[in-house]
């Protein structure tokens, strides 16, 4: 690097020795120790926030999946009584409802289905014409144009004995409300998550900045204006944060990844059943990974702003606060 | 090119640093400033630096009032000033060569159009073979020489020196202050803070001498 003047006889006068001179380094140094432990942290809070929003979507999608597979049935159920022709009164039961415009299919419970939907409270092999127990038509109906169901169910009133129509109104209202609330409660964590990244990434980038004060000092009394100092750090930090958020994006799609990849590969098991009963099968979907995105891409915008509202302040004291003789110990 | 009317600085409530401080450095001038450890010469080149402002008086720089000028502003009107700081103030990041070269940088310069100059400055002040050196290497006299090359390099209408020949040998000193008088022959106005009589006694210029808080001119 700083070689000596070599001792031989120079071969011409005035020859100057050629001097190489290094790229110029770039005005902030990369690689500090700040800016290590910053990207560390900013992909950490990227993690979580784009988990919480995975999180969120799935919750979302899974309560609509309900919903629409619930209100895609509806039932009549008609109770046994003491000389009463259950049979007939099923085909009747079948029959009016067909007649409905916007029903798909029906089907009527037979005494075997009823037999095995009943097997885990009452054991086997019982005849099932001996209790009193009510008696199902399953009717499927078109969920685009649904049924006029107050007048399938007067109808039915009208035509059958001890005959109830279950719309499973109630229940889907219930789980609706229920599902509501759920997307309400992770959106409210989203936000928490993502008051807390905002808030790191502050606080982290001032931290890492605050180590390079005497820099921006120089710079500005050098003769640099506040923006192009500004300018400096803030890429210098976008970068960073770019880098960590990235990664902190791709590891959340990583683990959706895996886990809907063991979903899928133990789908027979009872636990995965219960798992994508309750998280519909962990697939995120093209809005999770647009909503991820769009953290990285924040998290990494916020750095930069953070950064140049911090030099811009850190300027403002050297010319406002610390020329204040009034200011000093 | 700076004007001080009755000019008082205490830092907090401290005593009175400076005390009505009258006097104006005229264009082209060149002259030393001296006075005991502690007597206020920092603080003085400070005020004329627009990077202290006075607890009473008025400080005029290119003939504006200093508490009056917009934040904005500053960077422009640095630039026409050259300063070399007791503490020289070096990025550790930067070679030699890139730290003379900043204030042009900062000014959106292009490294071709002044690698020849700054290697010129550099040779001047015997750091020819350290260009590529970071500061915490250099000596502290290399460090001086690095600290004056970087006031001196956009040519400025005034130049600050606070102590800049305290690190270098006597011969040293005297080319460094061959180079301040080069400078001041070329249009700039030199103020050299110093304790160093013996520099002082090279020169025939003049000698502001602060003690106790006051001001006293010797033409
Ligand atoms: N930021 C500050 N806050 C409080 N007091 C200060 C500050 N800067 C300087 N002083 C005080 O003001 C006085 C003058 O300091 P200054 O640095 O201007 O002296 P100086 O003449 O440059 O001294 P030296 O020759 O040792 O460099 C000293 O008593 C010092 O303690
Ligand atoms: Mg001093």
């Amino acid at each position: 690097m700083n070689e000596t003047p070599a001792k031989a006889p120079r071969p011409k006068k005035g020859n100057r020795r050629k001097i190489v001179l290094r790229p110029m380094a770039p005005i902030v140094p990369a690689g500090n120790i700040a800016g290590r432990s910053l990207m560390f942290v900013i992909s950490i809070m990227s993690f979580l926030a784009c988990l919480t929003l995975g999180a969120v979507i799935m919750v979302q999608d899974t309560a609509n999946s309900w919903q629409s597979q619930i209100s895609r049935e509806i039932t009549i159920q008609i109770r046994p009584e003491e000389g009463l022709d259950l049979a007939a009164e099923l085909d009747k039961a079948r029959d009016i409802a067909l007649g409905f415009p916007g029903t798909t299919g029906a089907t009527i419970m037979d005494d075997d289905a009823t037999a095995r939907l009943l097997e885990p409270w009452l054991g086997e092999g019982l005849d099932i014409n001996e209790l009193p127990v009510p008696r199902l038509v399953i009717i499927t109906i078109d969920e685009a144009s649904p049924p006029d169901f107050a007048s399938m169910r007067s109808a039915l009133d009208q035509a059958v004995a001890n005959v109830y129509l279950d719309d499973h109104r109630t229940w889907v209202d219930r789980l609706v409300a229920m599902a509501n609330t759920t997307v309400i409660i992770g959106l409210c964590v989203l936000a928490l998550v993502f008051t807390a990244t905002i808030l790191t990434v502050v606080f982290a980038t001032r931290g890492a900045l605050s180590g390079n004060q005497h820099i921006v000092e120089v710079l500005h009394f050098v003769g640099a204006e506040a923006s192009f100092v500004a300018s400096h750090f803030q890429r210098h930090f976008f970068l960073i944060a770019l880098k960590g958020a990235v990664a902190g994006g791709l590891a959340a799609a990583f683990t959706f990844a895996v886990a809907s990849f063991w979903a899928s590969n133990s789908l027979a098991t009872p636990e995965s059943d219960q798992a994508s009963a309750l998280f519909g099968g962990f697939s995120m979907g093209a809005g999770g990974y647009v909503g991820a995105l769009a953290i990285v891409v924040i998290t990494a915008v916020l750095t930069a702003m953070t950064t140049r509202v911090t030099v811009i302040h850190t300027i403002m004291e050297i010319d406002l606060i610390r020329s204040d003789p009034a200011r000093s110990i | 090119m700076i004007d001080f009317d009755n000019v008082g600085l205490r830092y907090g409530m401290g005593p009175e640093v400076l005390r009505d401080v009258t006097f104006d450095i005229p264009e082209r001038s060149f002259q030393f400033l001296t006075g005991p450890s502690g007597a206020g010469k920092t603080s003085l080149l400070r005020l004329m630096f627009m990077s202290l402002q006075p607890t009473r008086g008025f400080v005029r720089v290119f003939g504006k009032d200093i508490t009056t000028i917009p934040q904005q502003e500053l960077p422009k009107l640095r630039r026409r000033i050259g300063i070399v700081f007791q503490d020289f103030r070096l990025l550790d990041h930067l070679t030699t060569f890139e730290n003379v070269a900043l204030p042009l940088r900062v000014r959106g310069r292009e490294e071709s159009a002044y690698r020849t100059d700054v290697k010129e400055l550099l040779k001047w002040v015997g750091l020819g073979d350290r260009m590529n050196v970071l500061p915490p290497i250099l000596s502290g006299g290399e460090k001086q020489r690095a600290a004056i090359a970087r006031a001196l390099i956009d040519q400025p209408e005034i130049l600050l020196a606070d102590e800049p020949t305290g690190n270098v040998d006597a011969p040293l000193a005297q080319r460094l202050l061959r180079l301040f008088m080069e400078l001041n022959k070329l249009g700039t106005a030199v103020i050299i803070a110093t304790h160093d009589l013996s520099l002082m006694d090279q020169v025939d210029a003049r000698r502001m001498i602060l003690s106790g808080g006051r001001l006293e001119i010797y033409e």
